[in-house]
């Protein structure tokens, strides 16, 4: 999944020039994250609020929006060539998802034919079963690991740590974020919280025997030494997948730092994890998805690397993994697919545009919403992850203002999505639900009010009543008016209603 | 878990439209991009896209490319270069006389190499199936003759390029080389040397695989400067 | 038919010729909040030679339910909003928001139902929001008559993102001989007001409507304009707050509708408030 850059390490030993980097497989100080727990309403109103009142993420964050929102800008001076691209890409998406079943069976067939092994997950336990599975049986110590959201999303380095195998991070943004003993920010920049003089001290303090410096070169470079040993040493690789393609059986891979092929390559065995969701019928398909998908997530025509797996090491060749492994997950996406509208949710390509011009996620950053995805794709797709206990309110934190749907490579429509959410999250639960925890949201009192809202508004007997009353008695109207006197004076009723001016004038 | 596959299946195909959506003609949208430009301007869009990654670009004929290789070896300080001795380029190599920089033919399989590959080789040589002109990009499909990881480890990657196979699109590679009809175990599309701008967004080069892309383009028509 | 929001295409659409009449709805805010600007667009296109009818039964269009995850209840609202306008005249709205709810949703809520989806898709078809109706069906040109001055434009994410008529507001300005139009800083972002929105999590909201008052302030205009009243009393009454905050008596970001505003710049008399 990583459409983007990364890496970075620490070098563990001593002097970082002279490359002996030694110690074990565990940098020190490195945490693992918690695993994503209960998301409460409470917990996440709580968080949002921390992080919409720290300056310090407040500007880092608008720059990095700003910065992104232009490099994207740049990629599309031509209107009409960003529209029939994102008219193709939303097509094939749409082809792709409608012949799902078929295509994954294609794909399966392909891949194993190229000597493959597919295994399929209903849930993260399953799937890191399988991968815990695969690791035993080569008698694994290291997974070294490139980008994969997927991975984030089933908790595979916390399932990994519990059974004393160590899952190292290669891609520079998520060896920081592990270091540090947190969770990806974005999905293509996961440090973009962190500040340069923060990754230093990071490296600093963790990294044994490395001077501080603030300089990004040098930073990249002593990750750079690191990791090399750990590709190097490393018993099993594993990586996500930015598109399938069932007629070849071919995983592609999207990256600018060679780590993802460095964890596919020189690794004895290759590990591979991806959603169902993920694919698509023709190889031609993927150029204009690929093209789409650099330009819209980090403005780059192209990234540096595109590498397309279709087997293992064939008898002959010189490197390349001995056994290639892909893991199918579902995670709720066969319960989104069951919904045509809420199966748009599907034809995401994971670049990150929605969040980079979605003016909440640019004011509270990707960590507050305590999702493996956060911003407006975190908001739609991790209620069929979760389940809408969990996460109801998420779709809630949108002022609907569009700029996500508008920007989509694949045209998701994002906010009719939220309001749909925000529907099955509040209606009374019910016996045929589409979704895991529909009515987690519902209250009878909102419900209420707003019956008597549509018994008042949908009346113009009573709606002449209430306009008149609040007009005649605005003296009345309270001076505090919930959030929004927080930073607002009161709204009050005029003196004359509209149509009161209207009749009078006549 | 073929419970869970037939699960997952059934799932899928429970709730599937009946009929799949129409898919979009690819070819309205990439006919009108393979320009009809000729090699030297084709040439052009695809120098201009990779030297704007950062990637070097030099010219030679046919006859002189080894020598342009070996004299960037010594500008290079390379002592020790890698390739695949069993291809039409590798066997230009083995009869090339290279000053100061020792020509290593890639022998067995990665286990017994990787210390020295990780550690000790400088540079590592392969050809390219073509490249792309829209996006300054270089197509490599790795071979028994010429592994995966010689175009990742080593800290330069020197790649063999001839002009006359630059495509105007990635589409348009595909199609003219029927690749849905197979492909190697491992394809890459390679633009520049690997990069990384996971702190606070400032552009590094050197992440984890080459620190330097050097393309040495073969010009057979002669008409590129 | 779907919103231009999902696509990059900012949906052309035909206009009519100039009508006789239209039908005005003014949309529940404007109504009980901001009614001078209601009365200012009634004369805008009164003065324009088009008769305008106020159908006095409307009340709302159901948007605030239908985004607040209610559609049965703005179901309800709307469908009692569709007898409203018998005869085949436009129907203007001031507000890019209500607008786009009656154009692009209106039809999702009905969907069920065959014979009120078709009388709800008659009336999104004729329903322009006020900007668009005033620059591409009145071709509005009248003189300036006041003294230079700078402003600077809000344009409401609906009316940007879901009735394409972002450029309209600028437009209508750029014909006003003394107007200077400052931009702002992020402009196409949003005010952060989106309804229930600003109540259900302020936190949020306050920082976006800050940053959007700040942003406008910087231009150093001596107005903001909008055609949106929600947007309009969300950025107003946060400047009010800052300059009772601070102290200050006079305003320091007056607001003002865009109808209110080309009425006044081209020699009619805006309306009062009491």
């Amino acid at each position: 999944m990583s459409a983007t850059h990364a890496t970075a390490a620490t070098n563990s030993a001593g002097n970082p020039s002279a490359g002996s980097a030694p110690s074990g497989n565990r940098a020190s100080g490195r945490g693992d994250a918690r695993p994503i727990a209960f998301v409460s309403a409470q917990a996440l109103r709580e968080r949002m609020h921390e992080a919409v009142n720290d300056p310090h993420l407040r500007k880092s964050f608008r720059g990095a929006m700003d910065f992104l929102m232009a490099k994207r800008a740049a990629q599309f001076p031509d209107e009409s060539e960003l529209d029939s691209l994102r008219t193709l890409s939303e097509g094939i998406r749409q082809y792709s998802l409608s012949k799902l079943p078929d295509l994954l069976e294609q794909l399966e067939a392909n891949l194993t034919r190229n000597g493959v092994q597919v295994h399929w997950a209903a849930d993260a336990d399953e799937a890191n079963a399988i991968m815990l599975g695969i690791a035993r049986r080569h008698a694994a110590k290291t997974i070294v690991k490139g980008k994969s959201m997927v991975s984030e999303e089933i908790e595979f380095n916390h399932a990994m740590q519990a059974a004393g195998i160590d899952a190292l991070e290669s891609d520079m943004g998520e060896y920081i974020v592990q270091l540090a003993g947190e969770k990806p920010s974005h999905i293509i920049m996961p440090a973009i919280h962190k500040t340069r003089e923060q990754i230093a001290r990071l490296f600093a303090e963790n990294v044994p025997g490395v001077a501080y410096t603030d300089n990004v070169d040098a930073l990249i470079q002593i990750g750079r030494q690191v990791l090399r040993e750990k590709f190097e040493q490393a018993d099993i690789g594993l990586s996500g997948v930015n598109f399938a393609v069932a007629e070849t059986g071919t995983l592609c891979l999207v990256e600018n730092e060679g780590n993802g092929r460095m964890c596919t390559t020189v690794p004895r065995v290759h590990m591979a994890i991806t959603g169902i969701e993920k694919i698509v019928e023709k190889l031609e398909h993927v150029a204009p998805l690929f093209s789409i998908l650099t330009r819209s997530a980090t403005g780059q025509a192209i990234s540096t690397y595109f590498n397309m797996i279709s087997g293992p090491r064939k008898p002959g060749e010189k490197d390349g993994p001995e056994e290639v492994h892909l893991i199918l997950l579902d995670n709720g996406r066969s319960q989104a697919y069951a919904d045509e509208q809420l199966r748009k949710t599907l034809q995401c390509i994971r670049c990150g545009a929605c969040m980079n011009h979605c003016p909440v996620y640019t004011r509270i950053g990707g960590l507050a919403y305590g999702t493996t995805y956060p911003g407006p794709i975190g908001k739609i797709v991790s209620p069929h992850m979760m389940g809408l206990e969990q996460t109801h309110l998420l779709p809630t934190v949108s002022t609907l203002c569009g700029a996500c749907g508008e920007v989509c490579p694949v045209r998701i429509p994002i906010p009719e999505l939220l309001v749909r959410l925000r529907g099955e999250a509040q209606s009374k639960p019910h016996d045929n639900p589409v979704m895991v925890g529909q009515g987690a949201g519902y209250s009878p009192l909102v419900s209420f009010v707003w019956r008597t809202w549509a018994r008042i508004y949908a009346s113009p007997g009573n709606y002449r009543i209430f306009s008149w009353l609040a007009s005649r008695f605005r003296a009345l109207t309270p001076s505090r008016q919930s959030g929004w006197t927080a930073a607002r004076t009161p709204l009050t009723p005029a003196p004359r209603r509209l149509r009161d001016m209207v009749r009078d004038r006549q | 878990m073929s419970a869970t596959r037939d699960r997952i299946l059934a799932r899928l195909r429970a709730s599937r439209p009946a009929q799949p959506l129409a898919l979009p003609v690819l070819d309205a949208h990439y006919t009108p991009r393979a320009r009809n430009e000729t090699v030297a301007e084709r040439v052009a869009r695809f120098r201009a896209g990779i030297e704007s990654f950062h990637a070097e670009v030099h010219l030679a004929s046919e006859g002189d490319w080894p020598a342009l290789l070996a004299g960037l070896c010594a500008n290079k300080g390379v002592q020790s270069l890698l390739y695949g001795a069993d291809t039409p380029a590798g066997r230009r190599l083995d009869a090339s006389a290279f000053a100061g920089t020792t020509l290593r033919p890639w022998a067995g399989e990665i286990e017994g190499l990787k210390a020295d590959l990780f550690h000790r080789v400088d540079a590592g040589f392969t050809q390219t199936l073509g490249a792309i002109a829209e996006t300054g990009t270089l197509i490599v499909w790795p071979s028994e003759a010429e592994p995966r990881t010689l175009s990742l480890v080593p800290p330069i990657h020197f790649a063999l390029l001839d002009a006359r196979a630059i495509h105007p699109t990635f589409f348009d590679a595909m199609r003219a080389g029927n690749w849905a009809a197979g492909l190697p175990t491992n394809a890459l599309l390679i633009s520049g040397p690997s990069k990384t701008a996971d702190i606070q967004q400032t552009l590094a080069y050197g992440a984890h695989g080459p620190k330097e892309l050097v393309v040495i383009m073969i010009n057979t028509e002669g008409d590129v400067q | 038919m779907s919103s231009p929001s999902h696509g990059s295409t900012q949906a052309s659409r035909t206009y009519p010729p100039r009508p006789a009449a239209v039908y005005f709805y003014a949309t529940c805010l404007v109504d009980l909040f901001v009614p001078e600007a209601g009365m200012d667009a009634i004369t805008l296109l009164e003065r324009e030679g088009i008769r305008v009818i106020f159908p006095d039964s409307q009340s709302c269009c159901g948007q605030p339910a239908f985004s607040s995850g209610f559609p049965q209840e703005a179901r309800k609202v709307a469908a009692s909003q569709l007898d409203l306008f018998p005869e085949d005249y436009p129907i203007i709205v001031p507000s890019g928001s209500c607008a786009g709810m009656i154009r692009w949703h209106w039809e999702k809520i009905f969907a069920d139902d065959p014979a009120l989806h078709a009388r709800a898709a008659a009336v999104a078809a004729r329903t322009f929001e006020l900007a668009e109706f005033l620059l591409h069906v009145v071709g509005f040109q009248r003189r300036d008559e006041g003294e230079p001055i700078t402003v600077t434009l809000h344009t409401s994410c609906s009316a940007r993102r879901e009735m394409g008529t972002h450029l309209v507001g600028r437009e209508l300005l750029a014909r006003l001989g003394n107007v200077t139009l400052a931009h702002h800083g992020h402009e196409s972002e949003c005010c952060g007001f989106g309804g229930s929105f600003s109540i259900k999590h302020p936190d949020i909201s306050t920082a976006m409507v800050s940053d959007k008052v700040a942003a406008l302030k910087a231009t150093g205009a001596r107005k903001v304009v909008t055609a949106d009243c929600g947007c309009l009393l969300n950025i107003t009454k946060r400047a009010e707050k800052e300059d009772r905050d601070a102290g200050r008596s006079m305003p320091s970001l007056p607001g003002e509708h865009l109808a209110t505003f080309l009425l006044r710049r081209t020699g009619g008399q805006p309306a009062e408030r009491s």
